[in-house]
């Protein structure tokens, strides 16, 4: 890095270590080193002292050695022949008395990463794994993993890899979890290290004796492990009981991770875990460290995926703290919500409304669309709240309320006549489109409700010169249409300006196209128009959709304690607003809203057939969605398993659009990949779905072959399960016949 | 496991780099800096990823402690291991600052050299690193016997501020040989973090006690150490209070070497402690608390006739007038707007048990109405009261076996931090 007087400074310390002056004191020459090494730090290319830093190694003094390893290290790719000049001095002490100096050569010398090194230290290794101090042979076992990095197109060598199969037993807890790692990382192309039966109880056995950091490691490795039958399975849960509740956050999750995934056949047992653990991950949630105390919420988030009343009696340790920074704040309101019932809903809210004014204008709007969503379930409640807001008139906190005011209102429709009263004036205030949107939304879709409704859109018809954002733009052709198909008197003349405009002076293409289109339509009729923008007003369905099912706790097992829960927090105040914002758009501002809430209609409806008139034996076992399978993965498993069996089953092709259909399906854990177009003969469609560790594969046809009002289901299943499948086709006739009774 | 650890100044300054595994650039440094200072905020995500890389981090002290990473690794453990590197260098040279860093740097290499091997934690127990630690600390400050005076004010982590802490527990665990006499102290210090909300009409709302109880030993060997704690001393909810005032815990844990076999019975805990400074014991406390809250707040906001914003806030302290004996003279107080955060700022240095306090403050507010006055609030106070516990438990003795001949000396230290206090208004 090029710095202020860089060279100067490399050419004075060379003068100075080169010094022999300085190369007899002690403690000016460990100076001049360490300034070296300061320099290194600060990013400085120290690299030209290469020689007389090798000369300084060979010294006595300990902490100089240590030093100079460190150098050597930093620079020993860029100096591969100099570095050969040490090798010498490492190999000597290699074999020093001193284990202490024996482990710090041997572990310095296989740091320095460069070509052609390994042929010096292979054997330098292998003697230490033999080592008697325990120091040495943590070092020698590591020694081998990065022997093995350095090159890693050569053969694995067997010898090494048994004998480090037989330190596992090594007296010393830190060269056994060393082992481990080195294994996994030397055995990385065969799927790592191989933990049988005797290793993993071994492991087990040695958990008590190692620190924090070895038992989170170890636990780790265990994951692999399948134990061959419960009662295996449920000794070791036994064992692992302890670790459940022990102090250290770090080996709670990595114990609870293995519960879940051991368990996973045992949905109660992994319930009861989480039951136990309840208690240290709520303590992680309170940690004095800001860094783990987010690290608890976004697990704590997933557990709530699965079991939303887990933590609803704790939820006052969820309120935020004056002093909490913003992200940990965000973190928590989301839990809030989740765990909102009925006995906890006044506090919560009342929390959450102290928030709503917080100085922090994005933390006070998510806590209006937190606040939102608690209202959509307790509507009155959250009105209540809501409307209060409004007097405050503060624009960033009107504008969140009428956005949240959009979504309620479409979700609950008993909210409308509220929501309409409280809205006026709001359009003095809003100052932000998102903001406009929601209110422009709000005046077409119930403007036969707000009085002056026509007379505010006229406003922002007026200063359409001025707007900037496409979006309202859109948002107010479409409202105004809308408002035109309820109060025509009132509305015509400033609509024919409002589409005069947008298609004579507008150069947003978008809006002219969209304003062109709305003309159009209104030329055809106004029975056509309202035809294509009626549409309903509202639609409860869509919230039973929106507000999660409860996962399984599978879903999430595999990612529990690893980086994902906590890194996919990337936008976290998107998280609240998105969620709410999504939602309108189905019911928003173009010609196929009415079809696609249609669509979320019947599938909803279907559902709730579903699970009224599913059988007994459906119920008994569980379909999921489960891995993904590619078009090709498919057609390739398809090819090659034979035919399970054929049905014919009493329903005509679905007359649906594929969407529902396929919407519908996934309601029931069952995954479409393929479809006919609508109404082609013949009509094929293809689908699968996971479950009980068995892949169900098949195939709908109707057509030509077969009779008009029958289909024809071929079922394949790898492996096979009688239970299973005759589980799936009653789930799939039972999807079926309900669409097709469905009246379109 | 970990690639890079890097230690990095609030201005971005590079303290601390080692790389372990020879993964990623130095450039990482940069990319990090750059992250996190183009993130809103008052602090970034703690976890971010660049091109397959993780970078982890904390905050303490001012400085950026950060792990990198490329494979998908237990957050838990890096946090815990950063929380702990930072706790070592806290250990090892005193405190942990810029400072204390770049003068201890050579130290702290050789901590990571013994703490990581590869990106593998080997160990971070004290007492297997002083074997390998040859490197001695540079203290900052001078020991000096005088700042035993204030033992009270030391500085445990409160959020919002930092108090002095003094110097006779912020010194490095080793030093030069040659004064060893007056170094064989033990601190035993019982910390309460505090949460309380009180609602606008003064009802709670919510309690929430985090309390520790931490030992910093500078005995260079210690066999054994028996802490008794209250013999009312309870846990769980279920248990029946007795007639006397009983100190009761919801939950607590303690660390892995506390003995607990008089623990049922007689409430001692027994521990071996090594070197430096660690939490024996932790417990929580949840709504049920034995005292009254130490600060009750009554406040009154109005709007005047010439539309100025009128604040009047009494402020009263109930703890029992003795366990505050600061000087009662009238405390210096201040008070200033601070328009950045929109909140008046009023200090405090010192408040007596049992005394009462009043302030009123007149606002000016462009555009004042009825409703801005909704907006006004919540109080937030940040406090800190030393010999106090609002768990009530306290430590009966503490003991050394086998005596030591020349007895050193045992420091038992109480406070109780706010974490959050919250008044609604």
């Amino acid at each position: 890095m090029p710095y202020l007087g860089s060279e100067e400074t490399v050419k004075e310390l060379k003068r100075a270590l080169s010094n022999p002056n300085v190369q007899s004191d002690r403690l000016r020459y460990r100076n001049v080193i360490l300034r070296v090494i300061r320099f290194m730090t600060q990013g400085l290319d120290m690299s030209p002292l290469f020689m007389e830093m090798v000369k300084a190694g060979a010294s006595v003094d300990i902490v100089q050695k240590k030093l100079v390893y460190l150098y050597m290290c930093t620079y020993a790719k860029l100096k591969p022949d100099l570095t050969l000049l040490a090798i010498n001095t490492l190999r000597k002490d290699c074999a020093d008395p001193n284990p202490m100096v024996r482990g710090l050569a041997l572990r310095n010398m296989c740091n320095l990463r460069m070509p052609g090194i390994t042929e010096y230290i292979q054997q330098p290794v292998l003697t230490g794994l033999r080592d008697k101090a325990s120091y040495v042979r943590r070092v020698a076992v590591l020694g081998c993993a990065k022997m093995r990095n350095l090159q890693p197109d050569a053969e694995i060598d067997g010898t090494v890899v048994n004998e480090l199969y037989g330190l596992l037993r090594d007296p010393d807890p830190v060269v056994m979890v060393n082992c481990l790692r080195a294994l996994e990382e030397i055995l990385k192309a065969e799927g790592g290290v191989v933990i049988n039966k005797p290793i993993a109880h071994h492991l087990l056995n040695r958990l008590k004796d190692l620190d924090a950091w070895g038992q989170s490691e170890t636990l780790g490795f265990l994951l692999r492990y399948r134990p061959r039958d419960d009662t295996e399975l449920f000794d070791i849960l036994n064992l692992l009981d302890g670790h459940l509740q022990g102090g250290d956050s770090a080996v709670t999750a990595a114990t609870l991770r293995l519960f879940l995934q051991l368990a996973s056949g045992h949905p109660t047992v992994q319930a009861d875990a989480l039951v136990r653990a309840r208690g240290p991950l709520l303590a992680t949630c309170t940690a004095s460290s800001r860094e783990l105390r987010f690290t608890g919420l976004c697990h704590v988030q997933r557990v709530l995926r699965s079991l939303p009343a887990q933590f609803s009696p704790d939820y006052k340790k969820f309120f935020c703290s004056y002093s909490e920074p913003g992200y940990i704040k965000f973190r928590k309101m989301e839990i809030l919500v989740e765990l909102v019932n009925d006995d906890n809903v006044v506090l919560v809210l009342e929390e959450l409304q102290a928030y709503c004014t917080d100085v922090s204008p994005e933390l006070a709007q998510a806590a209006i669309f937190a606040v939102g969503r608690i209202g959509r379930t307790y509507s009155e409640r959250g009105l209540a709240i809501l409307t209060g807001l409004l007097g405050l008139r503060q624009e960033h906190i009107t504008s969140a309320v009428v956005q949240t005011f959009r979504d309620l209102v479409w979700l609950c429709p008993q909210s409308t006549a509220c929501v309409c009263q409280a809205i006026a004036g709001c359009e003095e205030i809003i100052q932000d489109s998102d903001g406009k949107q929601a209110l422009i939304w709000l005046l077409g879709m119930h403007g036969d409700q707000i009085s002056g409704a026509p007379y505010i859109l006229e406003d922002y018809i007026d200063s359409l010169k001025t707007e900037l954002s496409t979006l309202v733009k859109l948002e107010l052709l479409t409202a105004m249409t809308r408002l035109f198909l309820s109060r025509p008197a009132e509305t015509q003349d400033m609509l024919g300006r409002l589409l005069h405009f947008c298609i004579e002076e507008e150069t947003d293409m978008c809006v002219r196209d969209r304003a062109l289109f709305y003309h159009r339509l209104l030329r055809c009729g106004v029975e056509e128009t309202r035809q294509v923008l009626g549409g309903p007003k509202s639609d409860p369905s869509l919230g039973l959709i929106a507000g999660r099912p409860e996962e399984p706790i599978n879903n999430w097992a595999a990612h529990f304690n690893t980086l994902e829960p906590v890194s996919s927090s990337g936008s976290v105040v998107a998280g609240i607003g998105c969620d709410g914002a999504a939602l309108p758009t189905l019911g928003g501002s173009d010609g196929t809203t009415h079809s696609a809430a249609n669509c979320t209609l019947a599938v909803q409806e279907a559902s709730e057939d579903l699970c009224s008139g599913l059988p007994e034996e459906a119920t008994s076992f569980n379909l999921t969605l489960g891995p993904a399978l590619t078009p090709e993965a498919f057609e390739k498993l398809w090819l090659e398993l034979e035919t399970f069996q054929t049905v014919s089953l009493p329903c005509s092709e679905p007359s649906s659009q594929p969407e529902t259909l396929q919407a519908a399906l996934q309601l029931v854990q069952i995954q479409a990949l393929a479809f006919s177009r609508p109404g082609s003969v013949p009509w094929k469609a293809y689908l699968y779905a996971h479950g009980s560790e068995t892949i169900i594969l098949a195939e709908l046809l109707c057509g030509p072959g077969s009779d008009e009002d029958r289909l024809l289901v071929t079922v394949k299943q790898e492996p096979r399960d009688e239970k299973v499948q005759r589980g799936f086709l009653s789930v799939l006739e039972t999807v079926l016949q309900t669409l097709s009774s469905f009246l379109w | 496991m970990i690639s890079q650890v890097f230690i990095l100044s609030s201005k971005g300054d590079h303290l601390i780099y080692k790389d372990f595994r020879g993964e990623a650039t130095t450039d990482a440094i940069n990319v990090f800096y750059q992250m996190v200072t183009a993130l809103p905020g008052d602090q970034p995500p703690v976890v971010m990823t660049r091109e397959g890389l993780h970078f982890i981090h904390i905050r303490q002290g001012g400085l950026y402690c950060v792990a990198t990473t490329t494979t998908n690794a237990s957050p838990f453990t890096i946090i815990e291991f950063l929380n702990r590197l930072a706790a070592l260098i806290k250990d090892y040279c005193g405190s942990l600052s810029e400072k204390s860093v770049r003068m201890n740097f050579a130290l702290i290499y050789e901590m990571l050299d013994e703490m990581l091997d590869y990106g593998y934690i080997q160990t971070t127990s004290t007492d297997i690193l002083k074997n390998f630690i040859q490197t001695e600390a540079v203290s900052s400050k001078p020991f000096s016997l005088f700042d035993l005076s204030n033992v009270g004010l030391f500085g445990a982590e409160t959020q919002q501020s930092r108090v002095t802490p003094s110097a006779s527990a912020s010194r490095p665990i080793m030093s030069s040989r040659g004064d060893q006499v007056r170094k064989n102290e033990i601190f035993v210090d019982v910390v309460e973090r505090l949460t309380v909300v009180i609602g606008a009409n003064g009802v709670l709302m919510k309690v929430d006690i985090q309390g520790e109880i931490k030992v910093k030993c500078y005995l260079p060997t210690c066999s054994e150490m028996r802490i008794g704690l209250n013999e009312e001393f309870s846990v769980g909810k279920s248990q029946q209070r007795g007639y006397g005032a009983a100190v009761r815990v919801d939950e607590c844990n303690f660390h892995q070497a506390v003995r607990l076999d008089e623990f049922d019975s007689y409430r001692i805990l027994k521990i071996c402690p090594s070197q430096g400074e660690q939490t024996v014991m932790q417990y929580q406390l949840c709504d049920d608390l034995p005292s009254a809250p130490p600060f009750q707040l009554f406040p009154t906001v109005e709007r005047d006739k010439s539309d100025r914003l009128l604040i009047y806030l009494k402020l009263r302290c109930d703890l029992p007038p003795k366990s505050m004996s600061q000087e009662l003279s009238s405390p210096d107080q201040r008070a200033e707007l601070q328009p950045s955060s929109k909140a008046v700022h009023w200090e405090i240095s010192r408040f007596p048990g049992g005394a009462q306090l009043s302030a009123l403050f007149k606002l000016e507010v462009p555009g004042l109405s009825a409703a801005s006055l909704l907006e006004v609030g919540p109080v937030s106070m940040s406090f800190e009261l030393p010999k106090h516990t609002c768990t009530g438990l306290q430590i009966r003795f503490l003991r050394l076996t086998p005596v030591q001949p020349n007895p050193s000396p045992r420091w038992v230290r109480y406070v109780t931090h706010s974490d959050s206090y919250t008044i609604r208004i």
